[in-house]
């Protein structure tokens, strides 16, 4: 019982966590003429964050829902 | 090769080879073993959210608004992280009530109301046109761009065309008749399709490779990698532009709405629904589906800005729509095996998306819609007595080719004007109107019927106006004064500056205003008025849904019916056959022969009901049951009154529960402490036996000595003296005994007086060595001490640490051979502790007797010749100390070579603190 409360809670801050990373202002930090490796900034940046979202996701809900 | 013939057959070979595993889904589901028990299909068909809009849109939005077409995947992606919540109540409820539509969700939650569940047909219907549209628009470009390989040649649909000449309308024609074959084959009592879930899996693995491969051959074939296209973009401030995240410049909110707007179609879009709700086949199976998903998502827009900004690159100055580039890039390089099989990815995005919608629509459609109306005005239950399933089947297939037709339509009056993307979210707008209907209907009791329909009608007008007529003007089927004047030439009705409201793209504009009037709506016509008996029974089905309520849908049924009237029932619409076989099962569940009960229960209408919500939906289920059952209508008093008892009851059993953990925890206690009793009582009857067999050997040769004594009075004087010097020695020995019983017994009933203080090992030891310095004169023993200085204090009482002391080095004696004996006494320090170590090259102790030493009254050596010396209590009562100490009592040997005693024990608290120090500076 306590661990699915855990498993959920984790599940809701991802939730969040994605909702600030995904959007303005957080975004617009990142809106700038650089690159990194040569691929424009903004758009690494999202695709990173989302891949980190995903992985928590899965880690909250793979390894906590037993 | 890439002749008409050529895409033709192609075309129709995948559609057959689709149908084919759809077929083989169905026969497996039929067999029990089912293909879709899999998490990872079942996060494959969710991926139906991907259409035509992502295989050709995305790229065509990134041409024009850069990242931009992203939040679409990045609202899912967020949303399904909360899947474990919204989506399993979703499919408990569902599969609970054998729901199978959204509009049978909105409906049965508010009373099973008919009126709820035609409106959000309606309503699903209108929104989903533009979006059916969007795919025959795709199908048809692209198939018009393949016809006149090699040449790219933009297709025109001009609205003169005459629609036999049109080939989108054959496509929709087309896609109709696979939708037919593939979901109305046979009426199910869930309205689940296997077959086509496997089939849309398999699809959503087709578009992905063919996206990933047009990608990695634009990205690495065309271009050198993702760094040369991005570097070639910096030579033009155009295309750089792109590469911010909002090019247009017009701040965040369209940004944020479509983040909203896409998380709630993923839940509430029909199709959504259907696969990821109604074809849930295993709630565990949203663990993989929660981050598989959005992999996927992730995966297929990896390549969408590369393959945008290329083709820019590439067609620069050319005619060339970027809602094609997908398909163009391909072809303008002339490699038709990558434009085929980008061609069939794009064919199975819209065929996946038009199937599922359309099985879905026409299920609504059909429940929702026609059978009230035939229900009301034929009595159809009444007249006819022939089995319905056929016309059911006739009703969706029918449902199917109108809902493609006017797909047809939107997209002839509409289609040109707007570019994919633009198009699907004029959609995704429509079906979030259902959000505040659904979420506040999982989770808010007070919601009523009267308050669904206002909200959802007053969002579903103001829709409508801000964004369907728009549409229509913008393509010149309307006139467009009133998107320049208003409405009636009055200013502040302009639909897309509604109020004066600017500074909104035309997304985020519609969605403020539909959603304030839907929510405020809805929120204000519920409070109007108490919810209903039906609401309200309905509210704590919907509301409790992941509490184990239990049936309350048959507690709060009273009434007589027939079981005989039922199954007929039952079977005019699911068939006699199917019928029977189900009511037999459902009795032999229940434990009841067949045919037994004249009279049906509550639990037996509950389950006629709901076989019956399974195929013409919950609101006219309802009605049919009413129809055939006398019924007791309930006050809502008394629904209130029963669900309070319900709620009650389930208080009552959770406390039960709460109690019975507790009593439970109790008894394990209880049977602990009594096992550790039995334990302490064995330990004492050992000890006792022990103790009185130990305390008989001297007591015996006292008496024997003192006998001896008695009897022989003119004994010497010197036997005299020896005598008597046994005697005095074995009543020593009597005493050391007993001191160290009852000393043992102290230290293990925990009773014994420590007084620890802070300590200097060394100074112990020497006390300790001194003291037995005799003993070792006495042996003609050598002792070598190696005790180094300034070592930490610990923590012990010394008087304990001593008698340990002494017991060790006078074990060590007593096993020494006289004259040649060594003892050497060593003090290290270790990491956490010190350790004193006693060697002697004594005879040793055998291995198997080394934990045999340190258990009570047992002491090794060859007992027949050797008179014990101890009392067997030394080093049991030596680690004892040592352990309460904090520390280990060992021994080492080799038998021959002597054994070494070893102790540790720990630094003192403050000591470690202080080394701590000392260590970090």
């Amino acid at each position: 019982m306590h661990r699915r409360v855990l498993a959920s809670d984790r599940l809701i801050a991802a939730f969040l966590f994605g909702c600030v990373l995904f959007n303005y202002p957080v975004l617009s930090l990142f809106d700038r003429h650089t690159t990194v490796l040569s691929i424009p900034l903004v758009y690494a940046y999202i695709f990173f964050a989302w891949v980190v979202v995903i992985a928590v996701m899965a880690w909250a809900i793979e390894r906590h829902f037993k | 090769m890439l002749e008409a013939p050529v895409v033709i057959a192609v075309s129709l070979i995948y559609l057959g080879l689709l149908f084919a595993v759809a077929w083989w889904g169905d026969e497996r589901a039929d067999q029990k073993r089912s293909l879709i028990a899999n998490p990872t299909i079942y996060a494959l068909s969710m991926a139906v959210y991907c259409t035509t809009w992502t295989f050709y849109g995305s790229v065509g939005r990134a041409a024009v608004s850069g990242i931009g077409f992203l939040p679409v995947y990045l609202g899912p992606t967020l949303v399904m992280a909360l899947c474990w919540f919204l989506l399993l109540k979703m499919i408990r409820i569902v599969k609970a009530n054998r729901i199978t539509s959204i509009a049978d969700f909105i409906s049965s939650r508010y009373g099973k109301s008919h009126v709820l569940g035609g409106l959000v047909t309606v309503i699903a219907v209108v929104g989903i046109i533009p979006y059916i549209a969007l795919q025959l628009k795709a199908v048809s470009s692209s198939v018009s761009l393949l016809l006149s390989y090699p040449e790219i040649v933009m297709p025109n649909h001009s609205a003169t065309m005459s629609v036999a000449a049109d080939i989108s309308f054959y496509i929709a024609l087309i896609l109709a008749a696979f939708t037919i074959v593939f979901g109305t084959r046979h009426l199910d009592a869930t309205e689940r399709h296997e077959g086509m879930v496997a089939a849309i899996a398999l699809e959503s693995s087709v578009k992905l490779v063919a996206f990933l491969a047009v990608g990695v051959y634009v990205t690495y074939g065309m271009y050198d990698g993702f760094g040369d296209i991005f570097e070639r973009v910096n030579a033009s401030p155009e295309l750089l532009r792109l590469t911010t995240a909002i090019p247009s410049g017009k701040g965040y909110t369209g940004w944020f709405s479509l983040i909203v707007l896409s998380a709630m179609a993923l839940l509430f879009l029909p199709r959504q629904f259907q696969v990821a709700v109604v074809e849930n086949v295993n709630e565990a199976h949203l663990k993989r589906a929660a981050w598989l998903f959005p992999l996927y998502l992730l995966l297929i827009n990896v390549f969408v800005l590369p393959i945008a900004l290329g083709g820019l690159l590439h067609f620069v100055g050319q005619d060339v729509d970027a809602d094609t580039f997908v398909l163009t890039l391909p072809m303008s390089q002339r490699h038709e095996g990558l434009t085929l099989l980008v061609f069939i990815g794009g064919l199975s995005a819209a065929t996946g998306m038009v199937i599922v919608e359309t099985i879905a629509l026409s299920t609504m459609a059909c429940n929702d819609l026609v059978m009230p109306l035939l229900i009301r005005h034929k009595r159809v239950a009444f007249d006819e007595s022939r089995d319905l399933s056929r016309l059911l089947l006739g009703i969706r297939r029918g449902a199917i080719v109108v809902i493609l037709l006017l797909g047809y339509l939107y997209f002839r009056l509409a289609g040109e004007a707007y570019a994919l993307v633009a198009i699907g979210l004029i959609s995704f707008s429509a079906v979030a109107q259902f959000a505040p209907a659904m979420i506040g209907g999982m989770y808010w009791r007070g919601g009523t019927r009267d308050g669904a329909l206002a909200g959802l009608s007053a969002g579903f007008l103001v829709w409508a106006y801000t964004l369907l007529l728009p549409s229509f003007a913008k393509s010149g089927w309307l006139p467009d004064d009133f998107l320049t004047q208003g409405l009636f030439g009055i200013e502040l009705l302009r639909p897309q500056q509604l109020f004066g409201l600017t500074g909104f793209d035309e997304i985020a504009h519609c969605l403020f205003w539909s959603f304030l009037a839907n929510i405020g709506a809805y929120v204000g016509f519920s409070l109007l008025r108490p919810p209903t008996a039906a609401e309200a029974t309905q509210a704590t089905v919907f509301v409790d849904a992941l509490k184990d309520a239990g049936p309350v849908g048959a507690a709060l049924w009273r009434g007589r019916a027939k079981v005989s009237d039922l199954q007929e029932l039952v079977a005019r619409f699911l068939g006699p056959a199917r019928a029977q076989a189900l009511f037999t099962a459902y009795a032999r569940r229940r434990g009841v022969a067949s045919g037994v009960m004249p009279e049906a229960d509550a639990q037996l209408v509950q389950f006629a009901e709901s076989l019956l919500a399974g195929a013409i939906g919950s609101a006219s289920a309802r009605v049919m049951v009413a129809s055939v059952a006398k019924e007791e209508p309930l006050s809502i008093d008394e629904v209130m009154h029963i669900l309070d008892e319900a709620s009650q009851l389930r208080t009552y059993s959770r406390e039960l529960e709460r109690k019975s953990r507790e009593l439970t925890a109790a008894t394990l206690d209880l049977q602990e402490a009594n096992q550790r009793l039995q334990e302490l009582d064995r330990v004492k009857d050992d000890i006792m036996s022990s103790v009185t067999h130990e305390l008989r050997t001297p007591l015996t040769s006292i008496r024997a000595f003192s006998e001896l004594l008695r009897d022989d009075p003119r004994m010497h004087l010197a036997d005299r003296e020896r005598f008597l010097g046994l005697i005095v020695s074995e009543a020593e020995r009597l005493t050391r005994l007993i001191n160290q019983t009852l000393d043992l017994a102290k230290i293990e009933s925990g009773r014994a007086d420590w007084n620890g203080c802070e300590l200097n090992l060394k100074e112990v030891v020497e006390q300790s060595v001194a003291a037995t310095s005799q003993l070792f004169r006495e042996k003609e023993a050598h002792v070598e001490l190696d005790l180094p200085d300034n070592l930490p204090l610990i923590l012990a009482d010394r008087d304990r640490l001593i008698q340990v002391m002494l017991n060790l080095l006078s074990n060590a004696v007593k096993f020494l051979a006289p004259g040649s004996g060594r003892v050497k006494v060593m003090l290290c320090l270790l990491a956490d502790g010190l350790e004193v170590s006693v060697a002697d090259n004594g005879p040793g102790i055998r291995p198997e007797d080394q934990q045999l030493i340190f258990e009570k009254f047992r002491q090794v050596g060859d007992t027949m010749t050797a008179k014990p010396s101890g009392t067997g209590l030394g080093l049991p009562i030596s680690r004892r100390i040592v352990e309460h100490f904090g520390g280990r009592l060992w021994v080492e040997s080799v038998p021959g070579e002597g054994a070494t005693f070893r102790f540790t024990l720990p630094f003192a608290p403050v000591q470690e603190q202080a080394l701590a120090q000392v260590a970090a500076a």
